[in-house]
């Protein structure tokens, strides 16, 4: 872990404090209201709000936990820093690219 | 090879970051099947439809209150260490690592009994 | 209330990585430290014992040793404290390679205070006039609050991530690096921002204060290190350094 890592990882921290609150809020919001799919769909369809949180909210994760994987995986397993980087980033890219098609299936299809 | 040092690994701060380090695994296991499950919307939601009645199961129910703990303690956790790494110094920091579980502990508590 | 037992049962770490525990009775005495009762089996059971001390006063940290569980200045910890049951274990300091039974080598520990840069580069020549430093400078304050580390390697024991990561520099060399940040006679802050800031720096602490904890000299290396981590953001945020 370097300071270029470390300023990323605690950027992205950061900025997910009040995305993460907002989160569990509306999670909180759904169980309650027992929402369907259906329920789901027509407040997230065509939403440029919903896509622009959570684009926001897919680009940050991505970033933080592939950082977080990367240390873990240099401290606990026996793989070099640099193999674990690697590991690392595709595991990032990997989830940014799960979480984009996640928003477009909810907000574009 | 015998490890000769590990009662300190008791302490509250040291907890702490174990913690925010496991619920930071499990989250980062947890979420790739997240998206993939949000992206079962693509077609109308019927296949939505179905996961979600899935998850009307008791013990999905209790794995999802399971999730918003880990979120929480992750989030707690992580405001712990950027407290540390950029304000003063405080000593009651043992005192807040231990409202922070319990603090997570009541919001997935507060989770599990609306969903049921 | 129960009697005292009028010997302790000490387990004592024999041997080099692959070694074992062996227990000596040894008999109890008032006000006895740990450091007591470890000479006391080299010279009365077992000469064999490879232990290290010096001062036996709690002032130049040799006597470091796991104790209990523990890393610990074993001249200053009374048995009275530790071992109310009458039993001790006591093995080498952690994190560090074993020569033999409780003596570690600290060779790594002092060559990772030198890769952070944890030595004072001077400023001035003897023919400068000596620059007046207040002591009641907040970068004094701050220098001074970390600067009575005697380099017993309690802190590198106790550390999870030192053990965790071979790179990482530890906690005493971080500590001194800080006090020297905030030095300013100190002409080697730009090398040393470097060294604390690349792989193994400061940004690899976790704050587990395990450290804080242990420290026999009541130091805050986690403090210290979030100090650093500071310091070093600024510095890359500002392109004064390169990652």
């Amino acid at each position: 872990m370097n300071v270029r890592l470390y300023v990323w990882q605690r950027a992205t921290a950061t900025l997910m404090v009040p995305l993460v609150l907002v989160h569990i809020a509306v999670i909180f919001y759904a169980t309650r209201q027992q929402m369907t799919a259906a329920d789901i769909l027509s407040r997230t369809h065509s939403s440029v709000a919903w896509a622009s949180y959570y684009a926001l909210f897919v680009a940050a994760v991505s970033i933080h936990a592939s950082i977080g994987v990367r240390n873990v995986l240099a401290e606990w397993s026996r793989l070099t820093e640099r193999r674990a980087g690697q590991i690392a980033i595709v595991f990032g890219v990997v989830l940014a690219f799960l979480g984009a098609h996640a928003i477009f299936a909810l907000v574009v299809a | 090879m015998i490890v000769h040092g590990l009662k300190h690994r008791g302490s509250a701060l040291w907890i702490a970051a174990m913690v925010h380090r496991l619920s930071g695994l499990a989250l980062a296991i947890f979420l790739p099947a997240h998206f993939f499950v949000l992206g079962l919307s693509f077609h109308g939601g019927a296949r939505l439809n179905s996961f979600l009645r899935w998850s009307d199961q008791p013990l999905v129910k209790l794995a999802e209150s399971g999730l918003v703990f880990l979120l929480t303690i992750h989030l707690l956790g992580g405001l712990r260490v950027l407290v540390i790494e950029n304000f003063d110094w405080h000593d009651g920091q043992k005192q807040l690592a231990t409202l922070a579980a319990a603090v997570s502990a009541a919001v997935a508590f507060v989770f599990l009994v609306r969903v049921f | 209330m129960p009697e005292t037992p009028a010997e302790l049962s000490v387990s004592l770490w024999r041997g080099g990585r692959e070694g074992r525990y062996e227990t000596y009775a040894v008999p109890r005495r008032e006000s006895q430290t740990v450091l007591d009762v470890v000479t006391y089996v080299q010279r009365h059971l077992d000469p064999t014992l490879s232990y290290r001390f010096a001062c036996r006063v709690g002032m130049c940290g040799s006597c470091a040793m796991t104790v209990n569980g523990h890393p610990r200045w074993t001249c200053r910890t009374h048995v009275a404290k530790v071992a109310g049951d009458g039993r001790l274990e006591i093995g080498p300091l952690e994190n560090l390679p074993l020569i033999k039974d409780l003596a570690t080598d600290m060779q790594p520990f002092f060559e990772k205070w030198q890769q952070a840069k944890g030595v004072f580069a001077p400023s001035k020549t003897r023919n400068d006039a000596i620059p007046r430093i207040s002591p009641d400078s907040p970068a004094r304050i701050t220098a001074d609050a970390a600067i009575e580390c005697i380099n017993c390697g309690v802190c590198y024991s106790a550390c999870d991530t030192v053990r965790w990561n071979s790179e990482y520099l530890g906690p005493a060399a971080l500590n001194r690096a800080w006090t020297l940040v905030n030095d300013e006679r100190d002409a080697g802050n730009a090398a040393r921002l470097r060294a604390i800031a690349a792989s193994g720096g400061c940004h690899s602490c976790h704050s587990h204060q395990s450290c804080q904890e242990h420290c026999p000299v009541s130091l805050n290396p986690t403090a210290s290190i979030a100090g650093l981590k500071r310091r070093a953001t600024a510095a890359y945020l500002n392109g004064e350094l390169k990652s």
